[in-house]
């Protein structure tokens, strides 16, 4: 008979990874609105508190739905020292990146003000978040990597942005948001994809942002869950102006990766986009392959949130298509859907195959040696 | 099956929750309107610790537009991805032919019969007058 506990204790995170691991999408979060006070002029400082920020929708508070969780992020993730979740470096690493093995992390800066009607603000705060990137973060641990954040409806200063940070060791990506003011083939996004091949990074493009149009093709829904899955069409929307309008023509060493909206519905997409191609050719004669191909060659995917079918063998179908050297692992931490990199991947991959699923791909995408 | 001590009622009034590690084991024990129930504090979906979520009501729907809310209090939501749990029995509502979340008997005993034994407490300095949570394992 032996009883024995301890009082409240410190739990062990339940994912323990033996192997290393990349993250590609991490979610870092200011502790309060002025911790990007020193890295913007005192200009920005009246202007933010006499005018706010303005999008180009409503909804000047928050987000257009109310996320599942408080902050839309884990409830287990608030800081000891207070501040929302992702706010604090010393919990993030103690919370994700020691306990899962993270060798490589790729933060993904939200709510940072790209797309906002004030395009000299929505430039100031792009350039004052990326200092702080470094500053608060890639600076205090060399595994995580910051995603270069532009204003992405001023093709001109996003640009400049972009130079600015060339070779800067800081940034592995530059980042998009899927919800604009057009879809992201559009000519007026194009100098944003010239100065990433320029300066040889990859172009993200992650789920969410406010583009003030409704966030499905057909008006606004009622639920969160519709927006959830309303994710992925704007991606496939996204994706195909990308192919159609000749992105990949224009500037074929581009890489993009797509970051939280899925990645089932690939193949679909490229299969229509092929069907309808071989009829309609003639109006996009600029393209000079199926717009499959550009897919397959110029698209990587993070894997939250990961396709979950009922048969792993249809999983394994649709990751064969796309391909095992284009997946990247993400956790999308510290937000409510978090994947847990210990439970993601279903059994029955080749250990060659794995590697590249959890970090292998990622090292290469992004550079990292 | 082997009964641990847990704690005093006192300490654990109507509305809170105790985290214990437990032969290894995470495990949380729940008060609810006076009636105590122990879950294995780990999600059986992705493993997060399940029972630092929030307790909820069960919302059900026999008719679209028809909303009936009840049991509040006695729903376990997943911190992580939402997932809700029965605290009384650890179904699922999700899922529930894959996913229950282990659910541990819990009971309150005098302390003249946690001191007798078989089962001795000895971490806690017992005192014969109070009543004592005690849960199975």
């Amino acid at each position: 008979m032996n009883i024995q506990f301890r009082d409240r204790p410190e739990q062990a995170p339940a994912a323990s990874v033996k192997t290393a691991i990349a993250d590609c999408d991490i979610h870092p979060a200011r502790a309060m609105p002025t911790e990007l006070y020193p890295y913007l002029a005192k200009r920005w400082h009246e202007h933010l508190q006499t005018y706010g920020k303005h999008a180009y929708q409503g909804m000047m508070e928050g987000p257009p739905y109310p996320k599942a969780q408080p902050n839309a992020s884990r409830r287990d993730a608030y800081p000891p020292e207070g501040g929302p979740q992702g706010s604090s470096l010393s919990f993030m690493q103690k919370q994700l990146l020691d306990p899962n093995n993270v060798a490589l992390g790729v933060l993904n800066p939200l709510q940072t003000g790209q797309g906002l009607r004030n395009q000299d603000l929505a430039a100031a705060l792009a350039t004052a978040i990326n200092d702080w990137q470094i500053e608060k973060w890639t600076a205090r641990d060399s595994r995580l990597k910051g995603s270069i954040v532009v204003a992405n409806e001023d093709g001109r200063a996003a640009a400049a942005e972009i130079r600015k940070r060339a070779g800067d060791k800081n940034f592995v990506q530059v980042l998009l948001l899927s919800r604009n003011v057009e879809p992201l083939g559009q000519r007026r996004y194009w100098p944003i994809y010239e100065a990433a091949q320029e300066i040889g990074l990859p172009v993200g493009v992650h789920a969410f942002g406010f583009g003030g149009n409704p966030i499905t093709a057909s008006g606004w829904p009622s639920y969160y869950i519709e927006e959830m899955v309303g994710h992925s069409q704007c991606q496939q929307t996204a994706l195909a102006s990308i192919v159609l309008e000749g992105v990949f023509e224009r500037y074929p060493k581009l890489k993009m990766v797509m970051i939280e909206a899925g990645f089932g519905w690939a193949p679909s997409l490229a299969w229509r986009l092929d069907r309808n191609f071989e009829r309609l050719h003639s109006e996009v004669p600029h393209l000079k392959r199926k717009p499959s191909e550009y897919i397959r060659d110029h698209i990587w995917w993070t894997t939250q949130p990961m396709e979950d079918p009922e048969r792993r063998d249809h999983l394994f179908e649709l990751i064969e298509w796309i391909g095992w050297d284009k997946l990247l692992f993400a956790t999308d931490y510290p937000h409510w859907d978090y994947d847990d990199p210990s439970r993601v991947l279903p059994a029955g991959v080749s250990d060659a195959n794995r590697e590249a699923f959890y970090l292998g791909n990622a090292k290469k995408l992004y550079g990292i040696s | 099956m082997v009964r641990h001590v847990i704690a005093p009622v006192d300490e654990l009034p109507p509305g809170t929750r105790k985290f214990l590690t437990i032969d290894e084991r995470p495990i949380a024990i729940f008060n609810i309107k006076g009636e105590f129930f122990g879950l294995l504090n780990r999600c059986p979906h992705q493993g997060a610790a399940l029972c630092e979520g929030p307790l909820i009501g069960l919302a059900q729907s026999s008719d679209p537009g028809e909303i009936e809310y009840t049991r509040l209090g006695e729903i376990l939501r997943c911190p992580w991805h939402g997932w809700e749990f029965d605290i009384r029995t650890g179904q699922s509502y999700c899922d529930p032919k894959r996913f229950r979340a282990k659910a541990y008997p819990v009971n309150v005993e005098p302390g003249s019969a946690v001191v007798k034994g078989p089962y001795v407490a000895e971490t806690l300095a017992v005192s014969v007058e109070s009543d004592y949570v005690v849960v199975d394992l």
